[in-house]
């Protein structure tokens, strides 16, 4: 069993791509992870013009990373020991989006999985702010595979 | 025969996951899903789900390795349905 920690360690991503502050929680089927974003991430610069809103793109990043990746991770440590390389793709996304996340906003990801089947791994993903209030939810799908097999 | 109605099964699903330029009629008995249908791996992964479905099977990772062609997949349902009796 991975240290929640260690899964954070574990992500393929580094600033100013990585869009997981912690994990709160994870088993074989769900995740719930979040995301405080910052005053200055890059993207707020430009979308949009003086008015910054966290673009849909970077949410579904966001869904993504903690509901594909951090979960996919878990996965493949508990399928495989000793695990330490491995590859994600995205492969498909269906969100819809309720709510505007401003900078500073900190959001909740929780992620359900769907299945994970020769490794491929889908998820429903549910991202709410701080006043519990659902900011977008949808469907995710990914590949994620071990290097070493 | 029974082949030729797996195989009628097969391409259903298949063509649901065919890339906009290439046609239904590509997929023939010898085709390989990857490399002549430009099916990618999360796809070929939803075709396989669907095959265990329509056909009452469960595929392990080693099918799944072996299932190149259309032709693999025809042999894997057989190989399968046959084991079910």
């Amino acid at each position: 069993m991975l240290i929640v920690n260690d899964i954070i360690n574990k992500l393929p991503y580094t600033d100013p791509f990585l869009f997981v502050d912690e994990i709160d929680m994870v088993s074989d089927n769900a995740i719930e992870g979040r995301y405080t974003f910052k005053k200055d991430e890059f993207f707020y610069k430009g979308h949009f013009k003086e008015q910054p809103v966290t673009p849909g793109v970077i949410l579904t990043e966001c869904c993504a990373q903690i509901g594909l990746v951090c979960l996919g991770i878990h996965l493949l440590n508990s399928e495989e020991v000793g695990s330490r390389d491995f590859q994600v793709a995205l492969s498909s996304s269906d969100m819809h989006f309720l709510l505007p996340v401003f900078p500073l906003e900190t959001v909740i990801v929780k992620a359900n999985k769907l299945y994970f089947r020769f490794n491929k791994l889908k998820c429903e993903v549910k991202m709410y702010n701080q006043e519990t209030q659902l900011v977008c939810k949808g469907v995710l799908s990914g590949m994620i595979r071990n290097n070493n097999i | 025969m029974e082949s030729d109605q797996h195989f009628e099964q097969l391409k259903d699903i298949v063509k649901m996951y065919l890339p906009d330029d290439v046609s239904v009629d590509a997929i023939v008995v010898d085709s390989n899903f990857v490399k002549e249908l430009n099916i990618n791996s999360a796809n070929l992964v939803d075709i396989v789900l669907d095959v265990e479905d329509a056909f009452g099977i469960r595929l392990e990772n080693e099918d799944m390795d072996k299932m190149q062609t259309v032709q693999d997949a025809l042999n894997i349902i057989a190989q399968k349905l046959q084991l079910k009796k």
